[in-house]
């Protein structure tokens, strides 16, 4: 079963998916507001459970936006708000009483620049977990390791583990902060533009990454690179002015998108 | 052959004008570091001759008799110790409010006009301030009065550095703190702090820099002490003031050792700003 789950899985985009694949996330009639200016427009889709959705569109359309309200990182801010819900197995995350760390814990974030924080490799993953968790120094180890090499980069780092995480490539650092987030155990992993800071190669190993990651989590990634999107989502989201204009299986709104503007912007006449 | 269009005359006028302003800017670097060079040579010359063992181990002395400095140098110690340790706790935690949890209150430019202002209040009133408020209700001048208005000076460097080292932690990072579930108070412990270590460290030895020459606030609140006196109840020496007596005396072994008290204290700010100046350098190589 987990076999055919992953032939699937990398063979057919959007095959794994059908009917019965639970909502993991559900944005319902969702605006933004940076001070007065509405940023997004009653915007309703879903997220499938272990499934990679992609979010398209010209700079400045609200897909960082659209992926900040998912995990609520523009609390951080003032004079930002959201209106409408998200729900994330069924309870909406936009309620007031929500508590934003634990609900960080379980929607994790991987930004457009890797940020390593300023300490060792070591300790940049088990940073997140020592919030969380009481582990023995053995178990510590087992998890930095795991998460390590979920994220591709065990063997690059297993030497260096105490030198600085600031001492890594612009690649390896990104993969790093992919290791720290999965460390914490999240359940949905939001990725703004994760490749757009880094040389061919890196991104290529990243996309890899996101394609065997998305057995055990729910991942939503923003992309300028439609190309990315094509090759790593099986749903895609295509945003233009704050609104959502299109959404459905990757496959379709590449090919046989059912919007005009869509067509536009997947052939590359704007945008 | 094409001809050139250039304009020469244009050119030599610009080329004229070139030299004449770098050579105004090399006679002003060259007549700043010329004073610098005169003060740490007559110190040296004035200083050097009377250093030796006894000043870092006997009293200051009467008038035309053999002795130190040392009270005045644990006396400065003590006081500059004191308020540091008084200054540093409060003004992190300023600087961490209005960095991290206040950053876009409207409390925090107030905040921050009132700390620069304090910043640059001469330190003549803020020895007055003191004496009024501690020195005449506790009845006497006392070291603690000193270290108290040391710490008023200490207090807005450290804010301010504080401030300005931890605004310059990138944003990104405390989003990928946070982005993990982590409590604001955690961020700024681990992530903060630490990115900003080395500065706010230099920040708080500026602030010892600063406060090892001031005079004016210790000659109403700590006075002066002829003895080894390290009871903070009671008046303290303390070198710049030694230095100050010393100075304007008629006597010949007094004024020997205010030179030597001076080229004491130059050193340990020199000292200073080079440790400073090494750590910020350090920390820039950091991020």
């Amino acid at each position: 079963m987990s076999m055919m789950a992953n032939n699937l899985g990398t063979s057919a985009i959007g095959a794994r998916t059908d009917e019965n694949t639970p909502e993991k996330i559900s944005v319902r009639d969702l605006s933004f507001f940076y001070g007065e200016t509405k940023a997004l427009k009653n915007i309703s889709l879903p997220l499938y459970e272990r499934t990679v959705t992609a979010f398209i569109g010209p700079s400045g359309c609200g897909k960082s936006t659209l992926l900040r309200c998912l995990n609520r990182m523009y609390e951080l801010y003032p004079k930002q708000h959201a209106e409408g819900e998200v729900l994330l197995d069924n309870v909406n995350i936009l309620n007031p009483k929500q508590d934003l760390n634990l609900l960080r814990a379980k929607v994790g974030m991987v930004f457009q620049k890797p940020t390593p924080f300023p300490m060792t490799i070591y300790d940049n993953i088990a940073f997140g977990v020592k919030l969380y968790e009481n582990l023995p120094r053995a178990e510590m180890n087992e998890r930095v390791e795991s998460s390590l090499r979920r994220a591709a980069l065990w063997d690059e780092v297993k030497d260096k583990l105490n030198t600085s995480g600031l001492g890594l490539s612009g690649g390896q650092q990104q993969r790093l902060c992919i290791a720290r987030t999965i460390a914490v155990r999240p359940e949905v992993i939001l990725f703004d533009e994760p490749c757009s800071a880094l040389d061919p190669i890196s991104t290529s190993k990243i996309e890899e990454l996101i394609d065997e990651l998305k057995d055990h989590y729910t991942i939503a990634i923003v992309t300028h690179n439609m190309q990315q999107a094509a090759r790593v989502s099986e749903f895609t989201a295509f945003m233009y002015l704050g609104e959502l204009i299109e959404y459905d299986r990757t496959e379709k709104i590449f090919t046989t998108p059912s919007v005009k503007k869509t067509e536009e912007y997947v052939t590359g006449r704007f945008g | 052959m094409a001809t050139d269009v250039r304009n020469m005359t244009l050119y030599r006028r610009r080329a004229v004008r070139n030299r004449v302003y770098m050579g105004l800017s090399v006679a002003a670097a060259a007549i700043g570091l010329g004073w610098l060079a005169i003060i740490l040579g007559t110190l040296l010359i004035k200083g050097l001759a009377g250093i030796n063992l006894a000043v870092f181990t006997e009293m200051t002395p009467p008038p035309q008799a053999a002795g130190g400095l040392a009270n005045a140098i644990v006396g400065s110690l003590i006081m500059t110790g004191l308020a540091v340790a008084i200054g540093t706790p409060i003004g992190t935690l300023a600087g961490t409010y209005m960095a991290e949890y206040g950053r876009y209150d409207k409390l925090t430019p107030v905040i921050r006009f009132i700390n620069d202002i304090l910043l640059s209040a001469p330190s003549i009133v803020i020895g007055l301030f003191i004496y009024e408020v501690l020195v005449t209700r506790m009845g006497h001048f006392s070291g603690l009065a000193g270290a108290v208005a040391l710490a008023v000076i200490v207090l807005p460097v450290v804010v301010r550095t504080t401030e300005d080292m931890l605004l310059l932690v990138p944003n990104t990072l405390r989003e990928a703190a946070a982005a993990l579930g982590t409590p604001t108070w955690h961020i700024v412990m681990k992530v903060g702090y630490r990115a900003a270590r080395a500065g706010i460290i230099t920040g708080v030895l500026l602030a010892v820099a600063r406060v090892t020459g001031e005079t004016a606030p210790l000659l109403f609140t700590a006075l002066n002490n002829q003895f080894w006196s390290t009871n903070l109840n009671a008046p303290m020496p303390s070198l710049p003031v030694v230095i100050f007596q010393f100075a304007l005396s008629p006597y010949e072994n007094w004024r020997e050792l205010a030179w030597t008290g001076a080229l004491l204290i130059t050193f340990a700010v020199l000292s200073l700003s080079i440790l400073a100046r090494v750590l910020s350098s350090k920390s820039g190589g950091e991020r």
